[in-house]
């Protein structure tokens, strides 16, 4: 792996990590939730899953930084052998920030906290200097009057913008995130999907799970749809929500983006 | 004779207030008040137990609380971790300790300890390590429970978030779970102490020499030296209050921060 020197303090250029995937299967107990998945994301791409719940695609993002562990099959993750038993995951992590759906900030650390504990605890940084780089991350999503907020006092929106900047000040060279916008109240996505969008422009390779179908197409170089533990079909977004090849592609998006179409599913 | 819901409602309540009156009417009269008042109500003769009692039996009483305190939440808090362990002989041993520490009276321990250890292996602990280690161990029990408790309701999102991080596992518990479950608990552990400081009267049992009574001790000295009757329990009994009521208007105040707000 080429490491490129970066400036201090995570202001600098971001050096983005690609990810391999090679037939990942994961089962809990007899059911299996990933049917042998292998996708491969390049530094520098945005990819964007989608799919009906339970298609399996949190539980493939969640492979990636082991927060699952994969059954069978093989992960790199710039330059890490992730399904290596002798990987040193925490390592391995520290390059792989991950964004939750429920935001999960810490409720009894404030903003700025939040973004510099794992810095100082973790990468061992000096207090002054994490708070350099937890303010600079804070400005990047738009949040930095509220450095001294804690979670409960931030609306949702502004929550899971100061997990992203939590995310970004370990200077991640990989981004995951989990259904980022699913538990937002619809007026503060935008604020997120635009904090993601810079992120993108910047160079930073991201994994997506969303169902914000404009995101995905505006955003992602690519969209992989899954269903029922397997990739049915991947390709660039205009092509894979625009005009999909596979039955079960059509008719999820069809779903997803005709808002007539009325159906109550369990 | 109809009656609205409402009137009927007020007529019950005259009703009852009338019984509790009427019944402590009778429980007054049918008192022996002289007997009584020399045997329990007889401060006259209580001057001797102080200020000994105050500097003395409350201070020793809030010393051999506080390390059988300090003891039980270490020891609960590692049970607490053990009982959680993916490795099956640390719950095993964290259960057991639990349920053999909850089981039995506190008295045991004290006497275990201050007389069965001791004679076993041949060593004299002072009074105060035996305080500390038999109240502390029985302590490690209860807290252990409310802690497990305590760390469960921390979700498990905390925990997932701070290993994505790149936090070790100890590194996560330290400095993001056990930090919120200690809020959690705050209140439950502030009634273990109300606990705790009663049960540090059970070294009466224990050979005691003046420095080292407690509040139970003095109020027993005093029964046998005072003739006053009762009287001196009763002063001992007032003392617990002052350090339990506080307890207990602390642990009402952190209930109700909690249920304000999550930090």
């Amino acid at each position: 792996m080429n490491d490129v020197v970066r400036s201090s303090g995570g202001t600098g250029t971001i050096h983005a990590a690609g990810v391999e995937i090679k037939d990942l299967r994961k089962s809990y107990g007899s059911n299996e939730v990933l049917k042998g998945i292998s996708l491969d994301v390049a530094p520098g791409e945005v990819v964007c899953l989608i799919g009906p719940s339970g298609s399996g695609k949190s539980t493939l993002l969640r492979c990636v930084n082991l927060l699952e562990q994969p059954n069978q099959g093989s992960i790199q993750v710039g330059g890490f052998e992730a399904t290596d038993p002798d990987v040193d995951i925490d390592k391995m992590r520290r390059k792989v920030g991950m964004v939750f759906q429920q935001f999960n900030l810490f409720p009894h650390l404030d903003a700025k906290r939040n973004c510099s504990i794992a810095q100082t605890k973790v990468l061992k940084r000096s207090q002054a200097e994490a708070d350099k780089v937890s303010m600079h991350n804070l400005e990047r999503v738009g949040l930095g009057h509220l450095a001294d907020r804690f979670p409960d006092q931030l609306s949702g929106g502004q929550q899971q913008r100061v997990a992203i900047a939590r995310a970004l000040s370990m200077d991640p060279e990989l981004m995951l995130f989990d259904e980022p916008t699913s538990a937002l109240d619809p007026e503060t996505v935008g604020d997120v999907l635009s904090v993601m969008r810079n992120l993108a422009k910047e160079g930073m390779t991201m994994l997506v799970v969303t169902h914000e179908m404009g995101f995905a197409r505006e955003v992602a170089d690519r969209v992989v749809f899954m269903d029922g533990g397997v990739v049915v079909e991947e390709g660039v977004a205009e092509q894979v929500i625009g005009a999909p090849t596979q039955p079960r592609t059509k008719e999820f998006l069809r779903r997803v983006l005709d808002p007539t179409h009325i159906e109550i599913e369990e | 004779m109809a009656m609205t819901a409402r009137q009927r409602a007020r007529v019950s309540l005259y009703v009852q207030a009338g019984i509790f009156i009427v019944a402590v009417a009778a429980l007054i009269l049918a008192t022996d008040w002289e007997t009584i008042g020399n045997s329990v109500f007889n401060f006259a003769k209580i001057g001797p137990m102080f200020p000994g009692i105050f500097v003395t039996g409350l201070v020793n009483t809030l010393v051999y609380t506080f390390l059988g305190f300090i003891v039980g939440l270490s020891g609960g808090l590692l049970l607490a971790l053990m009982k959680l362990s993916s490795f099956p002989l640390y719950r095993w041993i964290a259960t057991g300790y639990i349920e053999f520490f909850r089981g039995i009276p506190a008295l045991l321990v004290f006497i275990a300890f201050g007389y069965g250890v001791p004679l076993a292996f041949g060593v004299s602990w002072n009074v105060t390590v035996i305080v500390m280690i038999s109240l502390g161990m029985v302590a490690s029990a209860y807290i252990a429970e409310t802690l497990r408790a305590g760390l469960q309701a921390v979700p498990k999102g905390q925990l997932e978030a701070a290993r994505s991080l790149g936090m070790p596992q100890w590194r996560a518990m330290v400095t993001i779970v056990i930090p919120q479950a200690f809020k959690i608990v705050l209140p439950p552990l502030t009634n273990e102490i109300i606990l705790l400081t009663k049960d540090s009267s059970l070294i009466y049992v224990l050979g005691l020499t003046a420095s080292q009574y407690e509040l139970t001790k003095f109020g027993r000295d005093g029964i046998s030296s005072l003739g006053a009757g009762l009287t001196p329990l009763l002063v001992a009994g007032a003392f617990y209050l002052v350090i339990t009521i506080p307890l207990s208007l602390l642990a009402r105040k952190f209930e109700s921060r909690s249920a304000r707000t999550k930090r």
